[in-house]
């Protein structure tokens, strides 16, 4: 014992009077391990490859991919590459995600704010709320939403009939699609709104200022949002024909054409995202509302701004920034999470390419890494975007 | 009158709050007295068969029939005694833990830490001493999930605790390979971990060594997780005051020393519900093993609702499996809240 | 002139704990009342029942002719009437000392931008710091922000002031511009109900002086009387204590 205690100190002491080589030693032992580590997959990597006679290399990209996808945003069948089955799996998990991001912060907000609420059964509904839907696995809640109550959705000869055109059943809901004439002058007339609320908004605003007379925003950009596209439609002839989804049964097999379908899949994974990733924002609400001094609230009230006005104006822009930092990491989690679909067969990235596509072609490797990679892109970009907007919040303060 | 008084305050304060009152009143109505209904009051417990079940609420033969199998897995029956064996040594150590000498404290806490868990997997694994072998493909079910989880909240602890020093350290070297570490685990999804450890991971070793698919998944995990621990105590580490650190080296520490005696013990006590929070988080994700093919107590579920005597059960397995969940769960946060406590009191 | 604020009988408490106990206190107009007391007297709970930041269980309070309680444009109304000035400042740390003052001004009194921001200036002249309009309560000293704090309550033009312990929370250097501030105010005329422990304030500014301890008034009298002849035995120990 005292022998290796005697040459540790002595290492010790040679470390401490040459700090050069304290410096580094370190580092250049953690890089020939780096190295070694490396080399050695490689070396493994290649001799197995070969031996199994598989190329190495992103041609395989080109290659038709031969399978059909259940459901795609763009036009997809079995003709097209596996660069394209990629981009379809891209495009399925960005719509999931960007759906469950807007319906988690909704709902955060929401149960966060409740939470506070002096009303005990409100409060203890957003409690029950939140204290379950975050201790159960996710998984496991995508499975209930999936199995349980989508298949409590009749088959599709007896859909549940909703509105007179939008049928509910087993397969999916179905939606009118969308058919235009004209689409153009519309989209155009959209922007063309979007523009004159902005111009409206900032008016408004500064006549508040120039004068104090306080239009009513809301109410005015809501009528503008109905009356100008209204105008354009009528004044251009864009014409919206509706394709409604139709019964059609092909050798016993019922199905509805004509309209638009989103799968159960997309919608258990939506929903699931959603409530799960909600109770996490909602406590981040709740933190950062609490975080708020009770003095700000008291100040406020004194010079007598409304309690409304209170949460507008002194506790929610504070409150923000103690929101955005950890909220951003739910969103990351979130987009994380829905490569989860694979579980309910949801045709995602996951699903699509890192499953099927390597499958097929047996590129491991590759396929592994793009899609690593394709996860680490969306993080950065989810995380930019927010740093972006925690500045805007933040600058206006000091 | 005060009471009268009270529950107007409380609910009916302002016309919204009436509303919230009232329609949450309602919606506790619609929902929980059906809800009794069918987990207790309609529900059949004694039975063999699914045609036992005709009361109309829930079926719980259907867990009780399967529950070995949801706890074990596949584990062969006359195996079983094995894990019970195990568990059972791990409870009663956790018991006689409270009641310690200190000076044995230690001794019990390293031997629970490091040779039991490798025992318990030699014992589990058989193939020597008589005992049968029993391939890892075999093992599901409970069993399954908390060998993941001890195996590897052991693991990521200190490994997350050297990402985190390594992240803060001066050398470059170190400090790039630790924060690229831990970003590149952190960006991915575990999915696509798993994915790696099961598919891409084999690739990697020289051709003809098998390393189990347990294994395998248990490594994978493990630093996966460690990376988020990195994160949790590298928060710690920054609250700690330089004071601390300054104080420790000028009665003469070096950096091991003052981070191991000083800096540490303080960090972590600071982060306690981040770390349980990480525990919790990797307690929910071992569901995810089943890409890889293991049959945790979720997957066990997902296989028993398609036997063909059991089908239509799902939501009573998947109400029983999410029972077992918030039941560790929440055990889990009110240990670390405890543990909070006693160490808020020794301060 | 009647009086502009009135307490009957005023009681309060905090769950088990009795912190108002049968208050009568009454203020006339333009007159300056100092409160004081030792800690837990209940004198700042006093002045925040006043607007309304906490609620009497028991008594009836009259603020300018309106009587305080659970009815809102009651509350509303008397607050605009009533400002206040905190210990803890709190200024609006996400605006700049302008924004701050102009704030409730556009949005409770619906000035426009304009009307708000002359006063504002005007205010924060009297004050001194207008050259700090722009900046952020986060770049301002103690005692620059507890001044930006009056001229942002004066901003309401309210009829009475309320102040609780207003210089407690700054360095002793930084007292001295605050309580100037003050008495120049006094002199303009201003009902002001001020809790405070510094006496020479009181010696020059106030009408009357209102001893408080655990939730009575224990002695209340014009502000000679007060030092000079202190009648009850703790209004005695507390002055020696802080004089």
């Amino acid at each position: 014992m005292s022998f290796l205690q005697n040459k540790i100190e002595k290492i010790d002491q040679y470390l401490s009077d040459h700090p050069k080589v304290k410096f580094i030693l370190p580092q250049a032992l953690l890089l020939v391990f780096i190295f070694s580590i490396i080399g050695y997959f490689s070396f493994n990597a290649s001799s197995n490859l070969s031996a199994r006679g598989i190329d190495t290399g992103f041609g395989f990209l080109k290659n038709k991919a031969s399978f059909d996808i259940q459901f795609s945003m763009i036009e997809f069948d079995s003709s097209m590459s596996y660069a394209r089955a990629y981009l379809v799996g891209l495009l399925n998990t960005i719509l999931v995600s960007a759906i469950g991001i807007l319906f988690a912060t909704l709902l955060g907000f929401f149960f966060g704010i409740l939470r506070l609420s002096s009303n005990p059964l409100a409060s203890g509904l957003a409690t029950v709320y939140i204290e379950t839907l975050r201790n159960i696995s996710l998984l496991l809640q995508i499975f209930f939403w999936y199995f349980t109550v989508l298949r409590l959705l009749p088959s599709a000869e007896n859909s549940i009939v909703l509105f007179d055109f939008v049928y509910a059943n087993i397969k999916g809901i179905y939606i009118p699609k969308f058919v235009w004439t004209n689409l153009n002058y519309f989209l155009y007339g959209l922007i063309f709104t979007f523009i004159c609320i902005y111009f409206f908004n900032k008016y408004a605003n500064n006549l508040r200022e120039r004068t104090g007379k306080q239009l009513p925003k809301f109410s005015i950009s809501l009528g503008l949002l109905i009356l100008i596209p209204f105008l354009i439609i009528n004044i251009f002839g864009v014409g919206l024909e509706f394709s409604y989804p139709k019964l059609d049964i092909q050798m016993g097999i019922a199905n509805y054409i004509g309209g638009v379908s989103i799968i159960p899949e997309l919608i258990a994974l939506a929903f699931a995202l959603s409530l799960y990733t909600s109770t996490f924002i909602a406590e981040n609400v709740r933190a950062g509302i609490l975080g708020i001094d009770k003095g700000q609230k008291e100040a406020a009230a004194s010079i007598g701004l409304t309690n409304t006005q209170v949460l507008r104006l002194i506790v929610i822009p504070q409150a923000l920034r103690i929101i955005i930092p950890p909220t951003t990491n739910q969103y990351l989690n979130l987009t994380k999470n829905s490569s989860l679909a694979a579980a309910i067969a949801y045709p995602d990235i996951v699903l699509v390419f890192a499953g099927t596509a390597l499958m097929q072609t047996g590129r491991a490797i590759e396929i592994v890494t793009i899609t690593m990679l394709t996860y680490l892109s969306l993080s950065i970009c989810i995380s930019m975007f927010m740093n972006w907007y925690n500045n805007k919040v933040t600058l206006t303060e000091r | 009158m005060n009471v009268l008084n009270f529950i107007r305050k409380k609910f009916f304060s302002s016309p919204i709050d009436a509303f919230l009152t009232l329609s949450i009143g309602y919606l506790i109505y619609l929902t929980i007295p059906p809800l009794i209904n069918w987990t207790l009051i309609d529900a059949t417990f004694s039975g063999n068969t699914k045609k036992d079940c005709v009361a109309g609420g829930a079926c719980w033969v259907f867990v009780k029939m399967w529950f070995n199998r949801f706890l074990y897995g596949l584990y062969p029956n006359e195996e079983i005694w094995r894990i019970n064996l195990a568990f059972s040594i791990l409870i009663i150590s956790i018991v006689v833990y409270r009641f310690l000498n200190p000076k044995f404290k230690r001794y019990l806490f390293i031997f629970l830490v490091l040779p039991f868990p490798i025992l318990s997997l030699m014992i589990f694994s058989g193939g020597f001493l008589g005992l049968a072998p029993v391939d890892t493909r075999e093992w599901g079910g409970l069993f399954l999930t908390l060998v993941i989880s001890i195996f590897a909240i052991i693991f990521c602890f200190p490994l997350g605790i050297l990402l985190a020093m390594g992240r803060r350290s001066n050398l470059p070297v170190i400090k790039y390979f630790s924060i690229g570490f831990i970003e590149f685990w952190r960006g991915v999804p575990l999915i696509t971990v798993l994915f790696m450890a099961g598919v891409m991971f084999p690739l990697l070793l020289p051709s003809g060594t098998n390393l189990d698919k347990l294994v395998r998944v248990i490594i994978a995990i493990t630093l996966f997780e460690a990376a988020y621990m990195a994160e949790v105590i590298r928060g710690g580490l920054q609250a700690v005051g330089r004071g601390q650190y300054d104080a420790s080296k000028a009665i003469g520490m070096g950096y091991w020393k003052s981070h191991i005696f000083i800096v540490l013990p303080q960090a972590l006590k600071l982060v306690i519900p981040g770390i349980a929070n990480t525990f919790i988080a990797l307690f929910k994700d071992t569901p995810l093993v089943f890409v890889v093919g293991l049959l945790e107590i979720l997957g066990m579920v997902n296989l028993a609702k398609t036997n063909p005597y059991w089908l239509g059960m799902a939501t009573e397995g998947y109400v029983f499996v999410a029972f077992v969940y918030w039941i560790f769960c929440f055990a889990m946060s009110r240990y670390s809240l405890s543990i909070e406590e006693k160490l808020k009191t020794t301060n | 002139m009647g009086n502009i604020i009135q307490l009957n009988s005023v009681n309060k408490w905090f769950g088990d704990f009795h912190v108002l106990k049968d208050i009568n206190f009454e203020v006339s107009e333009k007159e300056k009342v100092v409160i004081c007391g030792p800690s837990g007297s209940g004198k700042s709970t006093l002045i925040r029942c006043i607007n309304r930041l906490e609620e009497h269980q028991k008594g009836e309070i009259i603020v300018d002719g309106m009587a305080l309680d659970e009815n809102t444009k009651n509350i509303s109304a008397i607050r605009s009437e009533v400002g206040m000035v905190f210990q803890q400042f709190n200024l609006f740390p996400h605006l700049s000392i302008l924004e701050n003052c102009t704030l409730a001004q556009i949005w409770v009194k619906k000035k426009t931008k304009k009307e708000s921001e002359t006063l504002a200036m005007d205010y924060l002249k009297k004050v001194q710091i207008e050259d700090q309009a722009l900046k952020f309560p986060g770049q301002l000293s103690g005692g620059q922000q507890q001044r930006a704090a009056i001229a942002r309550a004066l901003c309401m033009e309210p009829k009475i002031m309320l102040f609780d312990e207003p210089t407690s929370a700054l360095d002793p250097e930084m007292i001295k511009e605050v309580l100037d501030v003050m008495v120049d105010l006094a002199k303009g005329g201003m009902t002001m109900c001020v809790v405070t422990h510094e006496m020479g304030f009181a010696k020059e500014v106030a009408d009357r002086v209102v001893f408080m301890d655990e939730g009575n008034i224990v002695e209340a009298k014009k502000t000679n009387d007060f030092f000079q002849n202190p009648e009850n035995e703790r209004t005695k120990l507390f002055l020696s204590q802080i004089l």
